[in-house]
C-alpha cells in the first residue's frame, strides 16, 4: 500500500477536527474524499502533508512513518500538496513557480523533461511563461499548482478542493488533467473534493467524511449508486418536491 | 567652472557616496524583513561591531585591509546567521511588536558588548584610498568615495543576479511571497531565513567597513538604522530598488541641507523627508501599486 493512515487523530486547541481516521490509497489509484464544510478533509491533507502535527495515529507512507514530520521533509520524500487557495508566489513568474515545485531536485534531466510535459498539459502557462503569477486568472493559478506539484515528482499528488471557485468548464479540464497524470505516470492521487459529482465520476476509490469522520468506504462507482450518497451529495431526490424534503429530516442516513 | 558649481558637484559626490552607505544598509533592513517580517533595529549594530572588528584588525593587530574587508564580512554574515538561527527565529508567529523589542534589546547589548570589548574612545583607521583624490571635471573626489559608490553599486548588481538567477536566491523570493507554499515545495525555510540574515550580515559588514573611515569607528555608528529607514520609507517599503534610490537620495538632502539650509538642518533632514513622505506619499517611490490592504 503506498499510503496507509491508522487511526489518524488532530486537534486544533480543545477541537477535535478529525478523529480516529482510516484510509488507505494503492499505486496508482484516484481516491476522492468527499464532505461538506467543516468536515475535516482540509485537515486530513494538511495533517499528511507535515503543516498540521497529528495528536496520534499513524500514517504510513511506502511503509515509513511520516506523521509530525515536517513539512518540507515529507514532500521530499514524494507525498506532495496542492493546497487549499493555490498558494502560487504572486510576485515570480509562471517559469520560477513552476519551477519552485523541483526546489529540491536535482535530476535537471528530468526535470527539464517534467516541465515539458506540464507544458503540454497546460499550454497556456506556456505562453504566459514570462508573467507573474499573480496577474493570471484563478483557473491559471490552479493549473500553476498542480503542474509545479508534479514538478516536485510525486509518488502521491493530493490536491485540496481544485475545483474550487473555477467554472463548471473548467472544473472538468482541471479533473481531465488529473487523470491524465495518472493515466500518462501512473501517480497515485489523494483528492478531496466538495463538488461530489466531479470527484466521483473521475476518482477510482471515494471516500465520504463527516464531522472529523470517515463515515463511508467503497469504490467511487458503487458510492455513486447509493441511495444516501446521491441524496446528500448529488441531489438525488430534489425532483420530488415538499414532500421529498420534509421525509428527508426524519430518515437517518446509514450510508449503505 | 565657478566655485558655485563646483561646490555643488562636490556636494553631489559626498552625497551619492554616503548615500551608497545609507542604500546598503536600507538593503540589508529590506532583505531582512522581507524575509522573516522583523524590522531589524540592531542592523545598524552590525556595523558598529565590523568597523570595531575592523579597526582592532587594522590597527591593533596590523593585518591588510584587503584581507580584513573578506574577513569581517565572513564573520558578519556567520553572527547575523546564528542571531537568526539562535534567536530571533524563537518569535516567528509573535505580534510584529516582539520582533521591534527582541531587536531593539539585541542591539543594546551589542552595543554594550563593543564598549566593554573595543573601549569606549572612537577610533579611525586608514584604508589604501585614504586621503587620495582624483580630479573629475573640475571636481576633486575622494578616491573613497569613488570606491564605495562602485561597492555599492557592484554588490547591488550582485544582489539583483543572485535573485532573480540563482536557485537559492528565488527561493528566497518564494519564501518571503507565500512560506506555506515554499514549505510545501520543499524549501527548509527557517534555514533559508537565516541565510537572508547572513546575506543581510555581510552587506552589513562591508557598510560599516566603509563607512567608518569617513565619519569615526564609534558606537553612534548605530544611528544609521534610523536614516536607512527613511531612506526605506522614501523608497518605499519593501522594495530592494526603492532602498538603494531612497538610501542615496537621503545622502544627497543631507548634503545640500548641510550647506544650504540653516544650520541644524542637515542632522534632522532625513527624519523630515521621512514625516514628509509619510504625509504625502506613504507609498514611496518605488512603493508596490497593489499592497496588501489588511
Amino acid at each position: 500500500m503506498l499510503l496507509d493512515v491508522q487511526n489518524l487523530e488532530t486537534w486544533y486547541g480543545p477541537i477535535a477536527a478529525m478523529k480516529g481516521v482510516n484510509l488507505t490509497v494503492a499505486e496508482g489509484r484516484i481516491v476522492a474524499v468527499l464532505g461538506a464544510n467543516g468536515a475535516g478533509k482540509t485537515t486530513l491533507l494538511n495533517t499528511l502533508a507535515g503543516v498540521i502535527d497529528p495528536f496520534k495515529g499513524k500514517a504510513l507512507f511506502q511503509g515509513a512513518e511520516v506523521q509530525g514530520l515536517d513539512a518540507d521533509e515529507v514532500a521530499r520524500r514524494g507525498l506532495v500538496l496542492v493546497p487549499e487557495g493555490r498558494q502560487i508566489y504572486p510576485f515570480l513568474t509562471v517559469r520560477d513557480n513552476l519551477m519552485m515545485g523541483a526546489y529540491a531536485r536535482r535530476d535537471r534531466d528530468a526535470v527539464a523533461r517534467d516541465l515539458e510535459k506540464v507544458q503540454s498539459w497546460f499550454p497556456r502557462l506556456k505562453e504566459r511563461d514570462a508573467q507573474h503569477a499573480g496577474l493570471l486568472s484563478g483557473g491559471e493559478q490552479q493549473m500553476v499548482a498542480i503542474g509545479r506539484a508534479y514538478l516536485s515528482a510525486p509518488k502521491l499528488l493530493m490536491l485540496d478542493e481544485p475545483s474550487l471557485g473555477l467554472s463548471p468548464r473548467l472544473v472538468q479540464e482541471i479533473f481531465g488533467i488529473i487523470r491524465r497524470i495518472r493515466d500518462e505516470t501512473g501517480t497515485a492521487v489523494l483528492v478531496v473534493e466538495q463538488n461530489a459529482a466531479v470527484a466521483l465520476k473521475h476518482g477510482d476509490d471515494g471516500y465520504i467524511m463527516e464531522l472529523g469522520r470517515i463515515v463511508a468506504a467503497d469504490t467511487c462507482a458503487a458510492l455513486s449508486r447509493k441511495e444516501d450518497v446521491r441524496e446528500a451529495y448529488l441531489g438525488g431526490r430534489e425532483a420530488e418536491g415538499l414532500s421529498g424534503t420534509a421525509q428527508r429530516w426524519k430518515r437517518r442516513r446509514t450510508w449503505r | 567652472m565657478s566655485s558655485h558649481l563646483e561646490l555643488f558637484a562636490q556636494l553631489t559626490a559626498n552625497g551619492i557616496a554616503v548615500g551608497s552607505i545609507y542604500a546598503l544598509v536600507a538593503l540589508g533592513i529590506v532583505l531582512i524583513h522581507k524575509a522573516t517580517e522583523v524590522l531589524n533595529f540592531a542592523h545598524g549594530d552590525l556595523l558598529v561591531v565590523a568597523a570595531f572588528s575592523a579597526w582592532a584588525l587594522i590597527d591593533k593587530a596590523g593585518l591588510s585591509f584587503w584581507l580584513v574587508l573578506p574577513l569581517v564580512a565572513l564573520a558578519m554574515g556567520v553572527l547575523a546567521y546564528g542571531l537568526d538561527a539562535l534567536v530571533v527565529r524563537r518569535i516567528v508567529g509573535q505580534p510584529q511588536f516582539a520582533g521591534v523589542m527582541l531587536t531593539i534589546a539585541i542591539a543594546f547589548m551589542m552595543r554594550g558588548l563593543v564598549s566593554m570589548g573595543f573601549g569606549t574612545e572612537s577610533q579611525s583607521y586608514a584604508t589604501p584610498w585614504t586621503g587620495a583624490s582624483t580630479e573629475i571635471l573640475g571636481v576633486t573626489v575622494a578616491d573613497l568615495s569613488l570606491v564605495i559608490m562602485g561597492s555599492v553599486l557592484l554588490i547591488a548588481a550582485l544582489l539583483w543576479l543572485f535573485f532573480r538567477y540563482t536557485r537559492l536566491g528565488i527561493a528566497m523570493q518564494a519564501a518571503s511571497q507565500n512560506q506555506l507554499a515554499a514549505h510545501l515545495n520543499g524549501v527548509r525555510v527557517k534555514r533559508v531565513n537565516s541565510l537572508v540574515w547572513a546575506l543581510a550580515g555581510v552587506t552589513a559588514a562591508i557598510a560599516g567597513i566603509f563607512l567608518a573611515p569617513i565619519t569615526l569607528v564609534d558606537t553612534s555608528l548605530w544611528l544609521i538604522t534610523l536614516k536607512a529607514l527613511a531612506a526605506i520609507v522614501l523608497g518605499g517599503f519593501g522594495s530592494l530598488p526603492g532602498a538603494v534610490i531612497g538610501g542615496i537620495l537621503i545622502g544627497l538632502i543631507e548634503q545640500y541641507a548641510g550647506v544650504y539650509l540653516m544650520h541644524g538642518v542637515k542632522d534632522i533632514a532625513a527624519y523630515l523627508v521621512l514625516i514628509l513622505v509619510l504625509i504625502l506619499r506613504p507609498t514611496g517611490i518605488m512603493g508596490e501599486a497593489h499592497g496588501r490592504r489588511v
